[in-house]
This record gives structure tokens, C-alpha cells and sequence, in this order.
């Protein structure tokens, strides 16, 4: 099918992803796509221990995952692929593999220099210039935590609006 | 904390559930402080919520992490946390009738006290009248 859900969403594998939207979007496989967990076994084992049977879990490099964006892109399975934040999105961004997508925003949390813009989005300066980066690489930047809540877009997040 | 030596608890889970649910102990079996605190997610993320678990905990003496969901982020964060911690063990699926038990019988050895509140929370799920 293709990649059904691009998200950015700093717990990355958890109930919303899972039960939220794997509910509405049925995806066959989870790519994670983040330097750190890929470098660590036992982390993904706990990440994906909890997923359903139907669901798979793949946690892979930035560097990786720029390479083989295209092949999920064409997959025949349907797939989420999830960053811990906005800039490794943007990585992909940068590297050509998301003119036209939409990406969602589900969860950025609070951190020092970051204020709250929605309940689970907290931005600082560097989070509201890689999503406008993102904006200027062909993205569609859209907040949802999960389906059915209202979708937040790009000029209300960073405060262009 | 006090020279209390019973195994201290904190339930982390999403929205308002876990402050809803120590409440709702508290009501029912009473509670001394500190002994079960509560912790939502709320606005966390995963590090965030590890590092707020670890100041609940402190530096040590037996504790057990009770959580909503396995896969969710708060039982993540605790598995993660507890993995170098053997005195710590997380317990996901939490419902009010296990942490009533660990209220009332949390001077235990944490080994007989985890077994005992993970049956009696197994128990506690019925449908009735059960089936035929």
C-alpha cells in the first residue's frame, strides 16, 4: 500500500499509535525511525512487545532510513513510520522523501524553552523553525494526537496565523 | 518518608486515572503519605516521565510501579527505569482491587506482595452471571 501515517510523536510507540490510530488505519508494520533505538535491542523489545500480532515493529537509522523511504513508499504493506521529533522528519524532509505528504504532529512535550501551544505540542524556537522548514519542503504540517480530534495546521502552531 | 519499611508504591498512567485511582484507595483503605502517589502523563515525554518516577522513588528500598497500559508510554518509561533497579517492579493492567490489596498488605516481602496483587487483580475481572 504505502506509508499511511507519518508522525512525529516523541513517546513514539504507545497507545494512541496503537489503538488510536492503528483502529482507524489498520497499518501492518511500525517503522521507527531514530538513531538511538536502533543501537539498542533491548529498548525495541519494549517498545514492540506490547504490539498486536498482526502489527510489526522496525527500528531503524536516519541515514538508513533515507535510503530505503522510497521502498516503503511502494510497499504493498500498509505502514506508520514515526520520528521522536521534528528534526530527524525533517532529515527525511531534507533528504527529498516527503515532498507532498502530510505530516502529523502527535506529541511533543514539554521541555525548558518550550511553550505550550496545544495540550500535548510544546514548541521553542527550533521546534517552530524545523516545522516551518518542513512546510518549505512540500510537507503539510497537521497537529492531531488522534484521529477525529481537530487538526491543527502549520500557521496556528508556529503563530503565523 | 518516614522510617515506614513496607513497599511504597506510585501508579502512573494516562490522563487523570492514576490520581482518580489513588483517590479512590485512599477513601476506601486510607493511606499515610507518600506510601502511593500518583503520576499522569500528562504533557510528559518519555524521559520526562522516567525522571519524574525516579524522584516519586528516591534512591531505593522496595517499590512497585503500577501502570495502565504495558505498551503504553507510562509503562515503558517505568520498565526502563526499573531495569537496573531490582528492587523495583512495575506491575501494567493496574486496577483498584490489586492496589487496595497493596494498601492494606504492603509489608510484605515484595516478591510474595507483587504475586499476591497480581492474582488478586487477575481475580477481580468477572463477567456475570459467567458463562455456562
Amino acid at each position: 500500500m504505502t506509508v499511511v501515517l507519518y508522525r512525529v510523536d516523541e513517546r513514539l510507540i504507545h497507545g494512541q499509535v496503537v489503538v488510536g490510530w492503528g483502529a482507524q488505519l489498520e497499518p501492518d508494520r511500525i517503522v521507527v525511525v531514530d538513531d538511538v533505538l536502533a543501537e539498542s535491542p533491548w529498548e525495541q523489545e519494549l517498545y514492540a512487545v506490547g504490539l498486536p500480532p498482526e502489527m510489526a515493529a522496525e527500528f531503524v537509522a536516519i541515514d538508513d532510513a533515507i535510503e530505503r523511504l522510497p521502498d516503503w513508499q511502494r510497499s504493498p504493506e500498509r505502514i506508520i513510520l514515526l520520528t521522536r521529533d521534528i528534526g530527524s522528519m525533517l532529515e527525511l524532509a531534507e533528504a527529498g522523501g516527503l515532498d507532498g505528504v502530510r505530516v502529523n504532529i502527535g506529541g511533543v512535550h514539554h521541555a525548558p524553552g518550550r511553550d505550550p501551544v496545544l495540550r500535548y505540542v510544546f514548541l521553542g524556537d527550533a521546534e517552530r523553525d524545523a516545522l516551518r522548514r518542513l512546510a518549505a519542503r512540500g510537507v503539510e504540517v497537521v497537529a492531531r494526537d488522534v484521529p477525529g480530534a481537530r487538526g491543527v495546521g502549520l500557521d496556528e502552531l508556529v503563530g503565523d496565523g | 518518608m518516614s522510617e515506614d519499611a513496607g513497599v511504597r508504591g506510585v501508579v502512573v498512567a494516562h490522563s487523570e486515572l492514576a490520581t482518580a485511582l489513588v483517590e479512590a484507595v485512599s477513601r476506601i483503605a486510607g493511606l499515610e503519605a507518600g506510601v502511593l502517589e500518583p503520576l499522569s502523563n500528562e504533557g510528559l515525554g518519555p524521559d520526562a516521565i522516567k525522571d519524574a518516577l525516579a524522584e516519586r522513588l528516591g534512591d531505593g528500598g522496595p517499590a512497585i510501579i503500577f501502570t495502565d497500559l504495558r505498551e503504553g508510554s507510562c509503562g515503558i518509561a517505568a520498565q526502563r527505569l526499573c531495569v537496573d533497579r531490582p528492587e523495583h517492579v512495575v506491575i501494567t493492567g493496574v486496577n483498584l482491587p490489586m492496589l487496595l490489596d497493596f494498601a492494606l498488605k504492603r509489608h510484605l516481602p515484595l516478591r510474595d506482595l507483587v504475586e499476591r496483587i497480581v492474582d488478586r487483580g487477575r481475580n477481580a475481572v468477572q463477567a456475570l452471571p459467567g458463562p455456562e
